[in-house]
């Protein structure tokens, strides 16, 4: 699988981890689902979780929201971002165990306050494991 | 009864694109079962081993999450729209499981904190990844800096610019003698990586001021103060206080020592405590009243002990409680300590939100000590040669210190008797005080004059400037 997003998105995303930290940023990745996902906009979401900095969630709530503003936009949720302060940009154990099939999930690294590597991740059928997928990042014109 | 299964995108692959499904039933619960009975790859990702929901996934008969009805058992009826809703969550490992892997090496190293159920591998792991500032190198810093690279901490950053001097190493167990004259740093560590070579040491070789104190302290998840004096002892509490980090804390004198675990953020700070620092002088150095080289070895041991059950999270901490300790006794006392709801830092209206100037915080500068008139060591060698008898030479030192080294001619009158004792002398001689370096003679002197002396003056660096400059065959300490 493929994702596909604009430079500009993926400054912000990194902009959203370093401000976050040292605690984890999230959000949702909006836009056209189809052979290459395309991510046309970045939805911030409050981390519910704030009894521990290394972890997050989009409560379901707050996904209902979301979704039914981005599907008067004709968008679709196509997966999240989050950030690993200090830490790899791979998923963790945890991240595997909560993750749902299809959805695009990029991590991003953010060491002492610096945004570092980003990657993206998709759930193995088996939900063994989550593969990563290319990220395809266009330039602004 | 016909309810709608709606069926969020990433579930879509696994009903052949549907976003909904009508099925039948007469709870949520049968309505599942009829879900995954005609889509079964949808089993795997919507419920545990065990059969029940995960807990990311949530049910929503039309607006209303089941959890807060019936759950599974709560009835429909046909029209009802039943939504599968994702919530999206995960993190990053705990900071012990990528972080700070041990090789074969360190486990054996560590091999009788492993046995330790309380600190096992993740404590380890746990010191390993952590990051521990160490403000001073000398007497505390020395015992607790070693004791921390033994015991593994991953980075141990130390405060000092001072050099290594000889009369250090009576208790600066972390310096040598092959380091005299060298920066305290560069001494400690090359003691340290020697012991542990695992350990990473973060120099910053300066005076902890308020301009830099925040920089320096916020890169690091738990303080130890081993300074010397109060200046910087309230420095370290306010900046702990405001980037609210954790200050183990150590104090030392003669024989007596205390310490305690400040943390505003779930008990007292030093300022708790102390809200005022004592005036300027009352408090003598360890330099001027001198202190028993093992003390610090204890306290300092007791700084790293603590240093060590903050991170691995064992036992009950020094938090709300002062230690204190008498080295002649052998006895430890300890206080309970309450935090403040009037602290000026740290309690309910706090009255400082900065870094203050704490020079002038604890009256240093503020009140200029007397300044009388000064004797070279060279002159006053030149003027006890012509005058013999007629110059008195007063050493206001105590008894003690005239068994180690005193001047021939000298008269020992120490600074806490001479008032009493001024009948003792000819208001018409010509009087020289000395003491160690200076500072008690010059005390003297002040109480001399005020008590109509005439021809008084002190003796400039006392007896150190005089062994080192006239008599260099005398000892000195």
């Amino acid at each position: 699988m493929t994702l596909r997003l604009s430079a500009f998105l993926v400054h912000e995303i990194r902009r959203a981890g370093e401000r976050a930290y040292p605690s984890e940023c999230c959000g949702v990745l909006a836009g056209h689902p189809g052979e290459v996902k395309d991510v046309v906009k970045l939805v911030p979401v409050t981390n519910r979780r704030t009894d521990d900095p290394h972890r997050y969630l989009i409560a379901p709530d707050d996904l209902r929201r979301v979704e039914a503003g981005l599907r008067a936009a004709g968008l679709e949720v196509l997966g999240c971002y989050h950030s690993h302060p200090d830490h790899p940009a791979a998923p963790s154990a945890i991240d595997v165990e909560q993750a749902w099939p299809w959805y695009s999930y990029i991590i991003v690294r953010v060491d002492r306050g610096a945004a570092a590597e980003l990657t993206s991740w998709v759930l193995d059928d088996d939900r063994s494991a989550m593969s990563p997928e290319s990220v395809d990042v266009l330039s602004e014109v | 009864m016909s309810v709608t299964v709606s069926i969020p995108t990433p579930l879509r692959p696994f009903t052949a694109g549907h976003d909904s499904i009508e099925l039948a039933g007469d709870t949520v619960g049968q309505v599942l079962d009829g879900l995954l009975a005609t889509h079964t790859g949808l089993k795997r990702h919507l419920l545990q081993d065990d059969g029940r929901l995960r807990n990311f996934v949530s049910l929503y008969l039309n607006e209303t999450d089941i959890r807060h009805l019936a759950s599974t058992a709560t009835p429909v009826r046909s029209g009802d729209v039943l939504t599968i809703v994702p919530s999206i969550a995960g993190g990053a490992p705990a900071t012990a499981d990528t972080k700070a892997a041990l090789s074969h090496a360190e486990m054996l190293r560590y091999s009788r904190h492993l046995l330790l159920p309380e600190v096992g591998v993740s404590g380890q792991r746990k010191l390993k990844a952590a990051r521990v500032l160490t403000v001073g190198a000398g007497g505390l810093g020395s015992p607790l800096s070693l004791y921390l690279a033994a015991a593994g901490v991953g980075t141990i950053g130390i405060v000092d610019f001072d050099v290594v001097d000889l009369t250090n190493l009576q208790r600066q167990i972390v310096h040598g003698t092959s380091t005299l004259g060298r920066s305290k740093l560069d001494s400690a560590e090359e003691r340290l990586t020697d012991l542990n070579p695992n350990v990473r040491i973060e120099r910053h070789e300066t005076r902890l001021t308020s301009q830099n104190a925040l920089e320096t302290i916020g890169e690091y998840d738990i303080v130890v103060d081993g300074t010397d004096n109060f200046p910087t002892r309230y420095l370290v509490n306010d900046a702990c206080v405001l980037l609210g980090k954790p200050n183990v804390y150590g104090s030392i004198f003669r024989f007596e020592g205390q310490a305690s675990l400040f943390y505003a953020a779930k008990g007292p700070c030093y300022r708790c405590l102390y809200s005022e620092p004592p005036p300027p002088g009352l408090v003598p150095s360890c330099a001027e009243g001198g202190v028993l080289g093992v003390l610090p070895g204890i306290i300092g041991s007791i700084q790293a002990l603590e240093t060590i059950k903050w991170i691995i999270g064992a036992g009950t901490s020094l938090l709300g409680r002062l230690v204190l300790f008498d080295a002649l006794k052998l006895r430890f006392r300890e206080l309970e300590l309450r935090k403040d709801p009037a602290c000026p830092i740290c309690g309910t209206n706090p009255s400082i939100h900065e870094l203050i100037d704490y020079e002038a915080f604890c009256g240093i500068g503020a009140e200029p000590a007397y300044d009388g008139p000064e004797i070279s060591p060279e002159e006053l060698d030149q003027e006890m040669r012509e005058k013999g008898g007629d110059l008195v030479l007063i050493d206001v030192r105590e008894p003690h210190e005239w068994d180690i080294v005193h001047i021939e001619g000298a008269r020992l009158i120490p600074l806490n008797q001479l008032p009493e004792r001024l009948a003792e002398l000819d208001g018409h001689a010509e009087i020289v005080t000395h003491c160690h370096h200076g500072a008690r003679s010059m005390k003297a002197l002040e109480i001399l004059k005020g008590a109509g002396f005439g021809k008084v003056r002190s003796l400039a660096g006392g007896i150190d400037a005089w062994a080192e400059r006239v008599e260099t065959g005398l000892p000195r300490y």
